[in-house]
């Protein structure tokens, strides 16, 4: 018989009866770097220790560093009083207040950008998506140039493009763009609301300043516009996608039954995409978690606009830098723990 | 851009986390322990951090070289170490990445109109090394002039553009927490991004060293259109600065500033400084000339540096005098005082301790 490399992952016994025939009664016991049991095992461990080694090294050498440079990990910092203010906030925040208040303070806006911005995106994207079954040409073609001319275009130079060029286009006070029910102007969108009594309120001009229910700064509103344009564009994509994924007969189906375009996408067509498009949406979202870190550029206080500014006034670069990975890698996580969730409900139970 | 640029600066983090180990063993040349100015000089190149886009003290020209006060200092630098100032790499750092930058090695020294300050300086802050302050400047309010705002009090309310990862934002905060004067900070991540929103309107103000102001506002398309407010927020030195733990390389950068300013005091120029060697070395009674020049004595050595790393300096750059009205004095396009730039014969801050 032909001799082979040991396969050294499964502990399979190499001397088998038929291969080789017992000689005398009394076999010989196999020396231990043979025995195919223990060959896995010691391979194993061989490689895992060289790992073992190496990290040891690599934090061996950083925690060296950074102590000859003064640098080794301190958290106290954190308890300190900020004394720098955060442009907005949802939670109430002072300069007086701790470091740990202010980065939970970025950690809320930015929160706040991606959550608005997954359920634009999604509602933008799907919209755009269903256009390409549309039978109106139009709204077919206008849905694919929006995709290609969107998704091929970076996204910081379409942050920079809403806020530098669009968002501060706009006057203020009565030069402000004024549309029933809301107004855009260079200090904010102004949006109408419910006041006390659940009268109707909207943007108001008192002393020259709108006054409104909902007030967003334009950083927030041109981020959230980059954001939900972009990132829509590539859940249009992949929606699309799900949607082709639906046998053809099913459009057949909905339509001998007499349902119309919209009842057909809507009860027929589209729940039976979902186990298609829900693991692709998964990963926009991801991106678009991630995305929203450029808000810096539009001079949005997010969390890596605040941790900048702890940075610079610590010095803790790998305190601020550890708890901003951690943050962005605990939000995501949590997007794809919900959206796997999600993916569990819709799949199709076949019986 | 803004990504890449982050991960590029650092990127070198990484590397010295892998690498810093095999670097322990520095190796000293002429006795002067440094293991930095060993660095330099095998790679026969200074990388100096500037801003690289602030007129008048770094900023990349047309032609592809860099001008300005901060730029001169990295000039004088490599003149002192090479004998030629054209062996700088200029790398452009916002003022977010610098401290990075110069803590990774990625750049030996900073020349980028930072604010010396006590966190920067000790070693459980940033853990910096500064050297004599180059330029004495403060922090100032810069509004349109149409506005009519002619105080800190005439900004309640208002927003206020700054650049994010200075102490102009830290000083901000504090002088309109004293003065209890409610205002929303803009921070942006590069000064053109700051200004940008400032000519946008976005904000009815804009915050930096009253240097930096001018020196923007010099190239607005319409400069008269836009005031500085008469207030000193705050002190700004505006100091170079190399990495701790590297002495020799400090006192190197350290005393090649001030032999420039001991170049203003003692008359020595650009154009004359030949002239001065020349008269150094035949009159032997004029030690102080001579120890300065680096005809008699051992300064040079002392520091790591070649005998004539004056004449070198001073020759490519001139004194600072010379250095601060060719950039950012009078005649050029900032017009700006001398002020406590001036030499302490002056009545200025600028003080060179003797070469002795």
């Amino acid at each position: 018989m032909d001799r082979r490399w040991p396969d050294l992952f499964t502990a399979v016994p190499l001397i088998t009866p038929d291969a080789y025939p017992p000689m005398s009664e009394q076999k010989p016991p196999i020396p231990w770097w043979r025995d195919r049991r223990v060959i896995p095992w010691l391979v194993q461990g061989v490689v895992g220790l060289a790992m073992l080694v190496v990290i040891a090294l690599l934090v061996g050498n950083l925690v060296r560093n950074l102590t000859a440079a003064g640098l080794l990990l301190s958290w106290r910092w954190l308890g300190q009083p900020a004394s720098f203010d955060v442009a907005e906030s949802l939670i109430p925040f002072d300069a007086a207040m701790p470091y740990w208040r202010a980065l939970v303070v970025g950690l809320v806006n930015s929160l706040r950008a991606i959550v608005v911005g997954l359920v634009g995106a999604t509602l933008l994207g799907t919209a755009v998506g269903m256009t390409a079954y549309s039978g109106n040409g139009l709204v077919r073609r206008l849905g694919r140039i929006y995709v290609e001319v969107i998704r091929n275009i970076p996204l910081l130079l379409q942050l920079l493009f809403w806020y530098f060029v669009v968002f501060l286009s706009f006057g203020n006070g009565t030069e402000a763009l004024q549309i029933p029910g809301v107004v855009l102007a260079k200090s904010g969108l102004y949006l109408a609301w419910f006041a006390e009594g659940w009268s109707w309120q909207g943007p108001q001009l008192v002393n020259g300043i709108w006054q409104a229910p909902w007030r967003f700064s334009v950083e927030f509103a041109a981020l959230l516009t980059g954001l939900i344009t972009y990132t829509g564009a590539f859940v249009a994509e992949v929606v699309r996608g799900g949607i082709a994924a639906v046998p053809r007969g099913q459009w057949e189906a909905a339509t001998s039954l007499g349902l119309h375009w919209s009842q057909s996408m809507r009860s027929v067509v589209l729940p039976q995409a979902l186990p298609v498009i829900i693991p692709g949406l998964n990963s926009q979202y991801i991106s678009l978690a991630k995305n929203s870190a450029l808000a810096v550029a539009v001079g949005y206080a997010d969390l890596y606009s605040v941790a900048e500014t702890t940075l610079n006034q610590t010095g803790r670069a790998l305190e601020v830098f550890l708890l901003l990975l951690g943050a962005y890698l605990v939000i995501d996580l949590l997007i794809s723990a919900v959206m796997n969730g999600l993916n569990q409900l819709v799949q199709i139970r076949e019986r | 851009m803004l990504q890449l640029r982050r991960l590029l600066s650092a990127s070198p983090l990484l590397l010295a986390l892998v690498m810093g180990g095999c670097a322990d063993e520095g190796s000293g040349g002429g006795g002067v322990q440094s293991e930095k100015m060993a660095t330099i000089r095998s790679r026969g190149k200074l990388v100096c951090g500037v801003d690289g886009k602030l007129p008048g003290f770094s900023f990349l020209g047309p032609d592809g070289t860099y001008s300005g006060l901060d730029a001169d200092t990295c000039r004088a630098m490599a003149a002192a170490l090479f004998g030629d100032p054209g062996q700088v790499e200029y790398r452009d750092l916002n003022s977010s990445e610098r401290f990075a930058a110069l803590a990774s090695g990625e750049v030996d020294m900073l020349a980028r109109n930072t604010t010396k300050t006590l966190s920067r300086d000790s070693a459980g802050g940033n853990g910096i090394s500064f050297g004599p302050t180059t330029f004495y400047d403060g922090q100032g309010m810069m509004v349109p002039a149409a506005s009519g705002i002619a105080s800190l009090k005439d900004l309640d309310g208002k927003p206020i553009c700054v650049e994010s990862g200075t102490t102009t934002e830290l000083n901000l905060a504090d002088r309109m927490r004293e003065q209890g004067i409610a205002y929303t900070p803009l921070k942006f991540q590069t000064g053109d991004q700051t200004y940008a929103a400032y000519l946008g309107k976005r904000c009815v103000a804009v915050t930096s060293d009253r240097s930096q102001l001018a020196a923007k506002r010099s190239g607005f398309p319409d400069p008269d259109q836009h005031v500085l407010l008469p207030v000193v927020m705050s002190k700004e030195p505006l100091t170079p600065a190399s990495i701790n733990g590297d002495p020799a390389w400090a006192d190197a950068i350290r005393w090649t500033v001030y032999a420039l300013f001991q170049a203003e005091e003692l008359g020595i120029t650009q154009a004359n400084v030949a002239e001065k060697l020349a008269e150094a070395k035949a009159n032997t009674n004029q030690a102080d000339l001579r120890r300065f020049l680096g005809v008699e004595g051992d300064f040079g050595k002392q520091l790591g540096l070649p005998a004539d790393f004056v004449v070198q300096a001073v020759t490519a750059v001139g004194n600072y005098g010379e250095i601060f009205e060719r950039n950012v004095g009078r005649a050029s396009a900032l017009k700006l005082d001398r002020a406590e730039n001036r030499q302490w014969t002056d009545g200025g801050l600028i003080y060179s301790p003797p070469f002795r």
